[in-house]
């Protein structure tokens, strides 16, 4: 509305997502909330390695960042290579991470989730299902191309996210999947996301309302069908 | 009785520093106050235990604002407060039931377990939470203030919030509008003196809260008095009938730390908490005045406190054999009317539900 007069170089960064027996008002995943708005970037790091390139970049970047960081994940370490720990390391905002290669199905995550991709690409590894596993880091922009790449290779889709399922990353995701590379799949996609529920603070409710692995592990066996889905099941 | 502080007002009248009370009234105080902070210690014990998960604030040190205010109001009137909650709720008519369950994330909890310890509801008795956004209840406080109004109820809403939430933009603009519309609202800052671990005059210019609200009278009320507590209350319960908004400032504190998280002893002395907690505690003003007034026996107070240590206890014991909240709870209480809505857990082609 300025005509690019006036710019706004700040970082917003906070914890986001759910974090453990806060109830509703303390655990909920703004991404795709922030990502819907145009002019904002959105990055979500995973990693040691994301958190620190990426919020350099974020820092050095013109315009407004939302930077969502997962709570539980600050007590968490990963091992960082020499370059990651370089003064001269950062990250490309915009750009996905091909965390683990695969060739039967694609699994995009992002912020804590990815973690529980890579779990159960291990565990589908084990299974004969190869998985390629995308840490998305940028919400907005979105990594479309390097998404799209990996559906084309693989057929198959994955989406997931601790996010409400509606209007969700998983969404967006599977729209740009359908607009550009529909001809390549071999199945629906399939969306693991948060319940679809204001989170409750009772633990046997709570686990149940955010994305667990082994919930990872059956949508990428129904997407290579190597499951029965519940409904013919019944 | 005399209050052991003047009332400091800014705009209105102070009210008398004599409180009528009588001696059941002084015994009651004193049994619910230690059942407060009896309740508090052990809440303390089971998060260390783990049996409680998450955020947890406790009031112990705070308990006279609780307890004084239902004294000066009725259960007509409204109270909303932030998730420093389990005594207020206590005070509105909760049991202790309800509260070790909901602490515990059971079935028998007032939120059936869903809330947790920030997330304390007895709407029968006009208590409207319970609130884990700070300072968000003090806007709600004043929709309920219009309802009263609206419907010619002649009763009141308290909302509550803390010094750290005292420097908020919401509650000005809420306070503007209560103050325009004459609404029957009292805002009260229970001023702990901390905001998480900031000192209120590293967050605030001016920690007179009760004169923030410029054009709105305000009362400064000893927090740690139970009949200072109640006659402000009183006085304020009229005025905002007569005359609208009205804050009140309880000086008042906090023993423990803000949360589970906070030991509460790196921005603050031993010295400080040991110091209020032998010259202003709560409790011990009322087993003095109890003692002085031969209302009862030290022994009988002694007997007070460990009935509410045993009913604190069997409370505990009988939350612990309350079941969880049963899965298909997940999907209940989203919408009032839930219009056949379908609703999904993580993998929707495992777990789905029509919304009741």
């Amino acid at each position: 509305m300025s005509a690019g007069q006036i710019s706004v170089p700040i970082v917003f960064r906070g914890p986001n997502g759910a974090a453990a027996g806060v109830g509703a008002q303390h655990s909920q995943c703004y991404a795709s909330w922030y990502a819907s708005c145009p002019g904002l970037k959105v990055l979500t790091p995973y990693s040691s390695e994301d958190a620190r390139g990426l919020l350099k970049a974020a820092i050095r970047d013109p315009d407004p960042v939302v930077f969502l960081e997962n709570e539980l994940l600050y007590g968490e370490s990963f091992p960082v290579s020499a370059e990651v720990l370089d003064s001269s390391f950062c990250l490309p905002i915009g750009k996905a991470k091909i965390e683990r290669e695969g060739k039967d199905v694609t699994i995009t995550a992002y912020s804590k989730m990815v973690g529980y991709a890579l779990k159960a690409a291990e565990a589908l590894a084990k299974e004969g299902i190869s998985a390629e596993v995308i840490n998305l880091r940028s919400i907005r922009p979105l990594d479309r191309s390097t998404i799209n790449t990996s559906v084309r290779k693989t057929n198959r889709l994955v989406t997931v996210e601790e996010g409400f399922p509606q209007h969700g990353v998983g969404a967006e995701i599977c729209t740009s999947v359908i607009e550009e590379s529909f001809g390549y799949l071999d199945a629906p996609v399939e969306r693991i996301a948060g319940a679809d529920v204001p989170m409750p603070y009772a633990a046997n409710l709570e686990r149940m309302a955010v994305p667990q692995v082994e919930d990872i592990v059956r949508a990428a066996k129904r997407a290579c069908h190597r499951s029965v889905p519940l409904a013919a099941a019944a | 009785i005399e209050t052991s502080i003047p009332f400091t007002a800014h705009n209105c009248d102070p009210p008398s520093r004599a409180v009528t009370t009588s001696p059941s009234e002084l015994l009651t105080f004193f049994r619910d106050m230690a059942l407060m902070r009896r309740m508090e210690i052990a809440a303390d014990s089971l998060y260390k235990a783990k049996l409680i998960r998450g955020f947890c604030h406790l009031y112990d040190g705070q308990e006279a604002v609780a307890v004084g205010m239902e004294a000066g109001i009725t259960k007509r009137d409204c109270i909303i407060t932030a998730y420093r909650d389990h005594c207020t709720f206590l005070g509105r008519g909760g049991t202790l039931l309800q509260v070790f369950s909901e602490l515990m994330g059971r079935k028998d909890g007032c939120s059936k377990g869903k809330g947790g310890s920030m997330h304390f509801y007895k709407k029968e008795n006009g208590f409207y939470g319970g609130h884990g956004i700070v300072g968000a209840q003090v806007p709600l406080g004043c929709g309920l203030a219009f309802a009263q109004k609206y419907s010619k109820d002649e009763t009141v809403t308290f909302a509550l919030y803390g010094d750290g939430a005292a420097n908020q933009g919401q509650l000005f603009e809420a306070l503007n509008i209560a103050a325009l519309w004459d609404l029957p609202a009292i805002l009260v800052c229970e001023n702990n003196h901390y905001g998480m671990g900031t000192a209120e005059w590293r967050a605030a210019k001016s920690p007179a809260y009760y004169k923030r609200g410029d054009y709105v009278p305000g009362l400064k009320v000893d927090g740690m008095d139970v009949l200072a507590v109640k006659q402000a209350c009183k006085f304020a319960k009229e005025h905002a009938l007569k005359n609208g908004p009205l804050i009140l400032e309880m000086d008042t504190y906090r023993y423990h730390g803000h949360s589970m998280s906070d030991p509460g002893s790196t921005y603050r002395t031993r010295d400080e908490i040991s110091g209020v907690r032998q010259e202003r505690d709560p409790i011990e003003r009322v087993r003095k005045l109890l003692l002085t007034h031969d209302i009862a026996a030290e022994k009988e107070l002694k007997d007070i406190e460990k009935e509410a240590r045993k009913e604190v206890d069997e409370a505990i014991a009988k939350a612990k054999e309350s079941p969880m909240p049963d899965p298909s709870d997940l999907f209940t209480n989203v919408y009032v009317k839930g219009l056949g809505v379908e609703s999904f857990g993580a993998d929707r082609k495992e777990v789905r539900a029509t919304l009741p």
